[in-house]
């Protein structure tokens, strides 16, 4: 048997880290991309340009910062000691955190975009049929933008099933809490472990492929709907 | 009159200047006419409080919908309002049901009105219920952003344009059901249009609007057949003469409408008598005689009185008013056949109607 308890436990692990940081992110990032959207403020650029910050920093500079920031010096980590949550580092809790920042921009840009293609129109002609605002929201915009909601959803789940520097950073490599895929992989190189590696990484590589090929397949038929 | 919707508001917006102050009556249609970019949209926008501008004072059958000065704005999903848009704007998530669905299902419960069968059945779009906006023709498109609107059971309806992205064709198609419109429900509708035919056919009242401005606002008939409109001193001037049918001449597949003052034939188009009919008179088909002539072919002409002479589009030619009893005509003709007839304001004249057309 290849795959060791070790190994399952990474798997199990990395799929729930990646459904939380969905489920959060989705929450998250829907009215952020939404204000994005929609605002003329002077703020629109800088903020936008912090959401896409992860996407140029290396990995391991975002969670150096995290680890300093949450660590038992930083205000992140005497805010949440003064919550009694304790420390968040080398917890699951700290990672799901640095997911979540990690994978920022993949949740808000594609959103970002939907809202924008979704335009003023739909919501003005909501309105003259007596949709209130929130009501409009949920009932137009949202199903409007849903090619762009599911792929978001997907982007994240996939990114964060793949991070590495964040994970090793703030969550270290800890079994059953913080030791996910990528690392576990790592770890079996470490050791020279090679079967091992090659079972987890290949299957990495099927799992990624999947979702990419799910991705056209949706952006396929979601372009031939409203086409 | 009943001068129930009150609109003052005045917006500037990238050189753009809307000033308007109209009162106009609730009730039939009121056509908003004049050329592109005249702010039109703009103002309905503002009566739908899709735009917020920073002065403006709205009232409709005594309701207040904004009054900036005491800092009212009643936003648009509570103005008791229809809105038919330019391009029909249905909602691509959801099919016809769905999108009549909307607007029924928000509708306030004391308000009553329309089931969805009744509405389906008045703008005939019980067949199309399952399709998805993108499988509709322009024309059906239209019809069922119509029949969404009316869903909600609006006190006004605005309707931006409702013909202008449908082909000649879809147009004669989509005009009757307005008119049901207009002559079943008594929903007043204010009517954003730059066609005069559509005007002719549909309103009752009439706001000329010119660079963001109101330049006459009035009863159809009467404002049409002003001559000091620049505005309506094109090819297109016409005057409206709105009458029943008298006789029927089955021989000559002809038509006699009479109207106070007057008689004219028209072409048949099947029409039975005592059917009310609007008539529209284009200038340029209106001749003027000293005497009534003999042995012409020209079938109408009407004992008129000259009221009004002004100049019209070309320097060569005048534009002349014409009261036949109480209504009135316009004549196209030259400056030159004024002078040499001596054609002067007051003096008896036979007005040769060349052609007239039915317009509803």
């Amino acid at each position: 048997m290849p795959i060791a308890r070790e190994d399952l436990q990474a798997i199990w692990l990395t799929l729930k880290l990646a459904a939380s940081t969905t489920l959060l992110l989705l929450l998250l990032a829907t009215p952020l991309a939404w204000w994005l959207a929609r605002t003329r403020s002077r703020l629109r650029a800088p903020v936008a340009a912090v959401v896409a910050l992860p996407l140029v920093l290396p990995p391991t500079v975002l969670g150096f910062y995290l680890l300093v920031a949450f660590g038992p010096q930083g205000w992140g980590g005497q805010f949440t000691q003064a919550l009694g949550l304790g420390l968040l580092p080398f917890t699951f809790a700290g990672l799901l955190l640095g997911s979540i920042l990690y994978s920022l921009p993949f949740a808000v840009q594609p959103l970002q975009s939907a809202f924008e293609a979704v335009g003023r129109r739909p919501l003005e002609v909501a309105a003259t049929l007596r949709a209130a605002p929130l009501d409009s929201f949920v009932h137009v915009v949202l199903p409007l933008a849903r090619p762009g909601i599911v792929q978001a959803a997907v982007l994240t789940f996939a990114h964060t099933v793949g991070e590495f520097g964040v994970v090793l950073m703030i969550g270290g490599n800890i079994p059953r809490q913080t030791q996910v895929v990528s690392t576990q992989i790592y770890g079996h190189v470490e050791a020279l472990q090679y079967t091992q590696a090659h079972w987890l990484s290949a299957g990495m590589v099927l799992f990624s492929f999947a979702v990419l090929l799910a991705l056209a397949r949706m952006n396929r038929r979601s372009t031939r709907v409203v086409g | 009159m009943s001068q129930a919707i009150v609109i003052r508001t005045r917006m500037e917006r990238g050189g753009f200047t809307l000033d308007v102050d109209l009162a106009l009556p609730a009730r039939g249609i009121t056509a908003v006419f004049g050329p592109s970019g005249c702010g039109k949209t703009t103002l309905l926008r503002c009566l739908a409080g899709l735009e917020r501008p920073p002065q403006a004072q709205i009232v409709v059958e005594g309701q207040v919908w904004q009054d900036s000065r005491e800092g009212v704005f009643v936003p648009t999903w509570q103005r008791p309002l229809g809105y038919v848009f330019q391009e029909a704007s249905l909602f691509d998530h959801l099919d016809v049901r769905g999108n009549l669905d909307f607007a029924l299902r928000r509708r306030r419960g004391s308000e009553g009105g329309f089931e969805l069968p009744a509405l389906a059945a008045m703008l005939d779009i019980g067949h199309l219920l399952a399709r998805r906006p993108h499988e509709l023709s322009g024309g059906e498109r239209q019809r069922v952003g119509i029949a969404r609107a009316l869903a909600t059971q609006p006190r006004l309806l605005l309707l931006d344009e409702p013909l202008a992205a449908v082909d000649m064709a879809r147009r004669k198609e989509i005009l009757p059901w307005l008119e049901r419109l207009r002559d079943e429900l008594h929903v007043p509708m204010l009517y954003v249009t730059h066609a005069a035919d559509e005007v002719a056919r549909l309103a009752s009242h009439l706001v000329l609007m010119e660079a963001g401005r109101c330049v006459a606002a009035g009863p159809l008939a009467e404002t049409l057949t002003r001559v000091d409109l620049p505005l309506l001193a094109g090819d297109e001037a016409a005057a409206l003469l709105e009458g029943e049918i008298e006789e029927v001449d089955a021989h000559w597949h002809l038509a006699q409408v009479a109207f106070p003052g007057g008689t004219l034939w028209i072409g048949d188009s099947g029409l039975s008598a005592g059917r009310p009919v609007r008539v529209r008179v284009l200038a340029r088909d209106v001749s003027i005689v000293r005497e009534p002539p003999h042995g012409s072919s020209i079938q109408n002409v009407l004992p008129c009185r000259v009221r009004a002479i002004a100049p019209a589009g070309h320097p060569s030619q005048v534009t002349v008013q014409l009261a036949c009893g109480s209504t009135l005509l316009l004549a196209r003709v030259t400056a030159r056949a004024v002078h040499q007839l001596k054609i002067a304001v007051g003096d008896p004249v036979w007005a040769q109607v060349k052609s007239a057309a039915l317009v509803g």
